[in-house]
């Protein structure tokens, strides 16, 4: 299922503005890698553009390349529908939508498919999406409630039970705990040790204790001033990033010194 | 698995060549068959269109895009459908009525004109239109700010403020012509007043009053809070306050919106012709006596159905959009003139 | 009533200040009361002027067909007007709903963002021609162009009766009546729906995004059901205005007092066009006939309004809280 991510030579711009310059990295299979970085270093932009939802505002495009397992995602004949199926994506701010319930958001994903699926798979489907973001026991009682019921927390990983729900190979979270409080924070932490033996994760965070807790992999970004594209300094196993960064930056910041 | 993420897509050049194709095949069933007409023909390279792409897209690309093609063709064309008719309205209204629409037309009345002959003009009609409208603003731009100002200002939603609100939202939604059956019941059958131009401006001073009210209820609310206080805090009474900071701050969106509403007045018909008599004169009086307006003379011209007063009738239509054009740019350049410098 | 900011200042300050505020205050009161005064006497005026025609009516007010109310024994009633009010009004939300929800859409989610202001203002700019200027364009260039249209209804589904036409002449009839009102109320169910789509949390497009929708999927994933208490009240208010039209429509129909299901036939008549070509041939109990009928559908685009307002009403409380 997971698969393997390189990134090369990537610019991503806003209009006529580059926002990142020339990343390249690569994210290993069944692992967590982390972003780290600066506010504006262009961390969620290069996140946005490994399922190209970095296309959808208006006016944004990249150049360089992106291969999953190989195969260039923005290469010609490539279906974007097909690369956000495979590539799934947790968002900053919980957004299940406000007018289903639970299990229809669960199911959102599924809908999109062409067959019609039996109503034993569909529960079937629900029941393993939920228990696969720890929600299965608080939720399975209220299936049909409206999804924004939830808590803050819940809401969160009934959004990572809707994107695992039609079985992606990567999941992008990007800073999903940033809107949520400290206990239902350790929450999303412990679901994405489980998730990391299914799935390939990355995940972008302001809290650099929670890239150390998580991730085996961190990637640092930085810009030079504002205006300037940010640009990724160093990626390295998180331990080596954190105990002896290669780069003066990412001690500098890692240490707190600035940012 | 690699091929995972290749959907076939169609090419970027499918649509045009499609295009192409239905249009072709519309003319060449056109010509063997009898469906006649640019509409039809039109009808037929749409519909065209729309079956053939689907088919294409659903055995090429898959049920979701061809669906997903098919509404965005359909949400593009209902776009041209509503854009079609506006077009073909300005260009109406520009190409016959630039036959008649000359200084002589401009400057001249009815008077004496007979309906089949050519000549005459829409002086009249102009004067009593901008006399019935004028007053009906200064009716109605007093009682609308005041209204707005209580309502943002004093009642903070209190009871009567919300049954003025609602009110005033109910009343923008009543038919022009209950307006003037109003007027007509209340003042003229009940208080004996003529059927004069004035009585046309107090209909229309019913249709402006909730255009004002709502607009400069919006622009009150957008005046920041700390300004009310600082004023408030130098000791400056509050209706001082109002008048010297609140109002001003908010002119510019004010007097816009009474320009909208004087526009969208301009233009109405159903309420003149119940409470004042169509005339063919020049009467400068709006208080007695018959009085024309711009949209009753174009009214009478199409009554009169001949081809000379249909010119008129044109000529009048384009006389109209030009008036209410002014107003909508005179709304405009207050806007630019008043907003915010930052 | 006023717990404002000038109580706690009045203790201290003079008098003359004190009176100012009220006397200002006051004057605001009033224009509110007045607003409000002449609103609820539009329905006493219209009712106390319409009660005479009622009494010397012979036939039925609501179910006769017949308009004759100067006649010595008056005859008179609004089943024609109703039908035909309804039915063009009918047609024309049929065509201006789908159109107009499409073409908000279009402005918010399909149009490139550079021509998107430019295209909204151009469908605004038809809110601002008056009715008067879409009757002549209807009666003179729309009519001719559609006679095609409703000759095509009836040749190829005339079997169905309101499509069918027994008169062979397309003109003047309740079908073009009710396409231009489509074109009327077009700008004000599209400006409405505009607004509510515009107002889509960007999060919710891009989740359907993420989950890999297609653009219309994701219209009808997150745009839609977030819109829809948009769309109906747009739509209401669309209608009411439909139901009011009088000049346009009084241009284009040939008045006829008869209930006729074949819609493309010459004929029909509403509530507002018939009040505008009655009145001034109409003689006292006919005037008085013809404010009964104006009366219900001030009491009909009332109701109509009330409703649209109340679901916006709603609307703005849901997403406040």
């Amino acid at each position: 299922m997971a698969k393997r991510i390189d990134v090369n030579n990537l610019n991503a711009y806003y209009g006529t503005f580059r926002a990142v310059a020339d990343v390249s990295l690569t994210i290993e299979p069944r692992s967590v890698t982390a972003f780290i970085g600066p506010s504006g270093c262009g961390k969620s932009t290069v996140l946005r553009s490994l399922n190209r939802m970095h296309e959808v505002i208006p006016g944004a495009r990249i150049e360089g390349s992106v291969a999953l397992d190989g195969e260039d995602i923005y290469g010609d004949g490539v279906d974007p529908v097909n690369v956000r199926r495979t590539i799934g994506m947790v968002f900053q701010r919980p957004n299940p939508f406000p007018t289903m319930s639970i299990q229809e958001n669960v199911l959102a994903g599924i809908k999109l498919d062409s067959g019609r699926k039996s109503k034993d798979e569909l529960s079937e489907i629900v029941e393993r999406s939920l228990r696969g973001a720890n929600l299965w026991n608080e939720v399975k009682d209220r299936l049909d409630r409206p999804g924004a019921g939830l808590s803050g927390g819940q809401q969160q990983r009934l959004c990572i039970a809707r994107a695992i729900a039609v079985q992606p190979d990567v999941l992008l979270m990007d800073e999903p705990c940033s809107a949520l409080d400290p206990i239902s924070t350790i929450a999303i932490e412990d679901l994405i040790h489980e998730l990391k033996n299914e799935y390939t994760i990355v995940i972008v965070t302001h809290n650099m204790q929670q890239a150390a807790r998580v991730s085996s992999s961190t990637a640092f970004f930085n810009l030079a001033a504002t205006g300037e594209p940010g640009r990724l300094v160093e990626i390295n196993p998180t331990d080596q990033v954190f105990s002896a960064p290669r780069e003066k930056a990412t001690e500098d910041y890692i240490s707190g010194r600035f940012g | 698995m690699s091929t995972q993420l290749r959907g076939s897509i169609l090419p970027k050049w499918f649509a045009a060549a499609l295009a192409m194709l239905s249009i072709g095949a519309a003319l060449l069933i056109e010509n063997t068959t009898n469906v006649s007409g640019i509409g039809g023909t039109t009808a037929l390279a749409v519909v065209l269109y729309l079956v053939l792409q689907t088919a294409w897209s659903f055995t090429v690309e898959g049920r979701r895009h061809a669906v997903d093609r098919l509404f965005a063709t359909l949400i593009y064309s209902s776009f041209v459908a509503a854009a079609l008719p506006l077009a073909t309205l300005i260009w109406q209204v520009v190409h016959k009525g630039i036959a008649q629409f000359n200084a002589n037309f401009l400057s001249h009345s009815m008077r004496s004109v007979s309906p089949s002959k050519p000549g005459g003009g829409i002086y009249h009609a102009l004067l009593g239109t901008l006399e019935q409208v004028g007053i009906a603003t200064l009716i109605a731009v007093p009682i609308g700010i005041l209204t707005a100002i209580y309502l943002v200002e004093y009642s903070r939603g209190g009871r009567l403020g919300k049954w003025i609100s609602f009110f005033v939202d109910v009343m923008t939604g009543v038919p022009s012509i209950v307006a003037g059956l109003f007027i007509y019941t209340a003042f003229i059958l009940t208080f004996g007043m003529e059927r004069s131009g004035f009585a046309a401006s107090l209909s229309l001073t019913i249709l402006m009053m909730p255009v004002i009210v709502r607009a400069t209820e919006e622009m009150l609310k957008i005046v920041p809070a700390d300004l009310r206080e600082a004023s408030l805090a130098l000791g400056i009474p509050q209706w001082k306050t109002i008048l010297r900071i609140v109002l001003p701050t908010a002119i510019g969106g004010i007097i816009t919106g009474v320009m909208l509403s004087v526009a969208r007045v301009a233009g109405e018909t159903a309420p003149l012709l119940l409470t004042t008599f169509l005339s063919q004169s020049i009467n400068s009086n709006p208080f007695a006596g018959p009085q024309a307006a711009i949209p009753t003379f174009i009214w009478d011209q199409i009554s009169s159905a001949t081809p000379a007063s249909l010119d008129r009738a044109w000529a009048g239509a384009l006389t109209l959009i030009l008036l209410i054009m002014i107003f909508y740019g005179t709304a405009k350049l207050i806007a630019r003139y008043y907003a915010p410098k930052a | 009533m006023n717990q404002g900011l000038s109580d706690p200042r009045s203790s201290i300050s003079g008098s003359a200040v004190r009176r100012g505020d009220q006397i200002f205050r006051l004057i605001t009161v009033g224009s509110g009361i007045l607003i409000l005064a002449l609103m609820t006497s539009i329905g006493i005026f219209l009712t106390w002027k319409a009660i005479p025609s009622f009494s010397h009516n012979s036939s039925n007010f609501f179910t006769e067909s017949k308009w004759f109310p100067d006649q010595s024994t008056p005859i008179f009633g609004i089943a024609a007007l109703a039908f035909g009010t309804f039915v063009a009004a009918l047609i024309a939300m049929i065509l201006a709903v789908p159109t107009g929800i499409g073409t908000a859409l279009f402005i918010t989610y399909y149009a490139p963002k550079k021509i998107a202001g430019a295209m909204a203002f151009f469908i605004d700019l038809l809110a601002a021609v008056p009715s008067i200027i879409f009757g002549l364009w209807g009666l003179q260039f729309l009519m001719p162009h559609m006679q095609g249209v409703a000759a095509w209804l009836d040749r190829y589904l005339g079997f169905i009766p309101i499509f069918q036409n027994r008169s062979d002449l397309y003109t003047k009839s309740l079908l073009i009546a009710g396409v231009v009102l489509a074109i009327m109320i077009l700008p004000t169910i599209s400006a409405i729906s505009r607004e509510v789509f515009n107002q889509v949390p960007r999060n919710h497009v891009e989740a359907a995004l993420a989950l890999g929708a297609t653009r219309w999927e994701m219209v009808r994933m997150a745009v839609l059901p977030f819109g829809r208490p948009g769309i109906i009240s747009a739509s209401m208010l669309g209608l009411g205005r439909a139901l009011g039209e009088t000049i346009a429509v009084a241009l284009i129909l040939s008045a006829v007092f008869e209930v006729n299901i074949h819609i493309s036939e010459p004929g029909g008549n509403t509530f507002a066009a018939n009040i505008a070509l009655k009145w001034n041939e109409a003689g006292p109990n006919g005037l008085s006939a013809l404010i009964a009928s104006g009366l219900v559908l001030f009491l009909i685009t009332l109701a109509v309004n009330s409703i649209a307002r109340g679901i916006i009403a709603r609307r703005k409380d849901f997403s406040g809280a």
